[in-house]
């Protein structure tokens, strides 16, 4: 399988199951139209014939470079190498938990996918006593694993703050015992960002994500207060503080949500850059049909030329020498993850699961109040494998769009709870999402040839 | 190459031997939470 793209004078040509990405001249690209798996030895007249405003010669020597990269394993190449039944990590260790430690928040943005942070479920905080044991949930069930990732989530953790502490102390006091590595992250709003919060997430957090949306209109329309006002004036001088004082080695993101209201979305991306944050991510609204500012299919082609103005800004702000990175354009060509890896993107359900303030387990963030996908506890340890086994059972190979989508070694095979949320199946991939994911892949790609040849 | 640049070669099938450790993080592919989308993931022993 391969896909063929054009962007701003550049041909590509993706080799899917290889994994080979070939940047191609006029004459080699239209004859890469021409030909399928079943290429034969010497250029066919027809091809030839067919692309008479090129010269001959020249068509015979493209298709010649074409079949040489065929027999090199790097264009058709088969999938045979991947034992799918080989890789489906059935009992797999659990080894990342989202802890909800606030059911409770201090904004009320209007598309929270959490009921302005309840969940459905009732303001609460979660306990220190149930966040630990929650870590020995997850260190009871991380076997082997070394490395254990623990994300701090709500509605808003910086509301449980003595919980979010005390996790930390409790994880760290069992590290050498238990032979594991925690790794902290954080999602905050900001609004109770002191200087104590701001100097203790530096020095513990991995990772922390901060909530921005862009322009300080687009912000406010939907990123609230709880009387009513704007977040914007608040929020960004204490995020900024937050990112200037911490060691640049540890990752951070300026995160925001576009919407149908603002798909001028490129503007708000570079207006976070301007504000100082340089790793960001804007990303689509997850929204009812319906809701008034949800996305749809009439809204694709104004995002796609959304993300190619973009492209273009991101490669203008590297010539003046003001890059900034956008979170959904990066991709590791070289030093990515294994194919293994690659046939899931979530771990949701089985390594990866979402727990609530009262300690109920959920596969993932998005399941949470969702009865029927509710997994166990960790007040008595009890972990539902059926479930466990049905998450960890499904990959690109048995969803049946993605078996034929040619993103599928990137993209992993989106996200179950857009699938079930927007169709009613984990497993019926919800297509708006992969239009816009198979288009970021396409700037992604094309940002890394423009790089590179930059630098040549 | 006169025609063709090799931007990436194919690397995918040489992982498929090594691959699946499982050490690597977590990954989300949701629009509403920035942890970490796996065609940016590095490989825990490619550090
Ligand atoms: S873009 Fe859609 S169809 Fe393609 S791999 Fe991702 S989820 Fe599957
Ligand atoms: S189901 Fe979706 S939201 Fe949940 S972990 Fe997977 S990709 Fe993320």
């Amino acid at each position: 399988m391969i896909h063929r793209y054009q962007k701003n004078g550049l041909n590509f040509v993706l080799d899917v199951n290889s994994g080979a990405v070939h940047v191609l001249d006029d004459i080699s690209y239209a004859v890469s139209g021409l030909i399928d798996e079943n290429m034969a030895d010497t250029c066919p007249q027809q091809i030839v014939d067919e692309l008479s405003q090129y010269p001959a010669e020249e068509v015979r020597e493209a298709y010649d470079e074409l079949l040489e990269l065929k027999k090199a394993g790097q264009l058709f190449a088969e999938d045979d190498y991947i034992d799918v039944s080989k890789y489906i990590p059935v009992g797999a260790p659990v080894k990342a938990l989202c802890l909800h430690v606030a059911h409770d928040c201090n904004l009320r943005c209007k598309y929270c996918f959490a009921s302005t942070g309840d969940f459905g479920q009732g303001r609460k905080i979660m306990p220190p006593e149930i966040a630990q044991k929650a870590i020995d949930f997850v260190i009871a069930r991380s076997g082997k694993r070394h490395n254990i990732e623990v994300d701090f989530f709500g509605g808003e953790p910086l509301m449980a703050w003595d919980t979010v502490v005390q996790t930390v102390d409790y994880a760290r006091s069992l590290e050498e015992k238990f032979n594991k590595k925690f790794r902290f992250t954080i999602t905050t709003n900001g609004l109770l960002l002191d200087e104590d919060k701001r100097a203790y997430i530096n020095e513990n957090m991995d990772n922390v994500v901060l909530s921005l949306d862009g322009r300080p209109s687009v912000n406010d329309e939907f990123r609230k207060t709880v009387s009513g006002t704007g977040s914007y004036d608040v929020i960004v001088p204490k995020f900024k503080a937050l990112v200037d004082a911490r060691d640049p080695q540890k990752d951070y993101y300026a995160r925001g949500t576009f919407t149908s209201h603002n798909l001028d979305f490129a503007d708000d991306v570079v207006h976070i850059a301007d504000a100082g944050f340089d790793r960001l991510s804007v990303e689509p609204v997850t929204a009812d049909p319906g809701c008034g500012y949800d996305l749809t299919e009439a809204d694709l082609p104004k995002i796609e030329a959304e993300y190619d103005r973009l492209t273009e800004i991101m490669l203008e702000r590297r010539k003046a020498g003001k890059p900034f990175s956008f979170f959904h354009f990066m991709v590791d060509l070289d030093q990515g993850p294994c194919v293994v890896k690659r046939l899931r993107g979530c771990g949701a359900g089985y390594e990866y699961v979402a727990v609530t303030p009262d300690g109920d387990i959920y596969p993932c963030h998005q399941f949470v109040g969702k009865d029927e996908f509710k997994q166990g506890s960790v007040l008595d340890q009890s972990f539902d494998m059926e479930i466990a086994t049905k998450f960890a059972g499904m990959n690109i190979y048995t969803r049946p769009k993605c078996q034929k989508c040619w993103a599928k070694f990137y993209c992993s095979g989106g996200c179950s709870a857009a699938n079930y949320n927007m169709n009613h199946d984990m497993n019926d991939s919800y297509d708006l999402g992969c239009e816009m994911e198979r288009k970021r892949l396409e700037c992604a790609i094309y940002l890394k040839a423009a790089e590179k040849i930059c630098a040549d | 190459m006169k025609h063709v640049s090799t931007l990436t070669s194919a690397t995918l099938k040489q992982t498929a031997a090594h691959g699946g450790c499982g050490e690597c993080q977590t990954s989300c592919q949701s629009a509403c939470k920035t942890s970490c989308t796996v065609a940016n993931q590095k490989c825990e022993h490619a550090k």
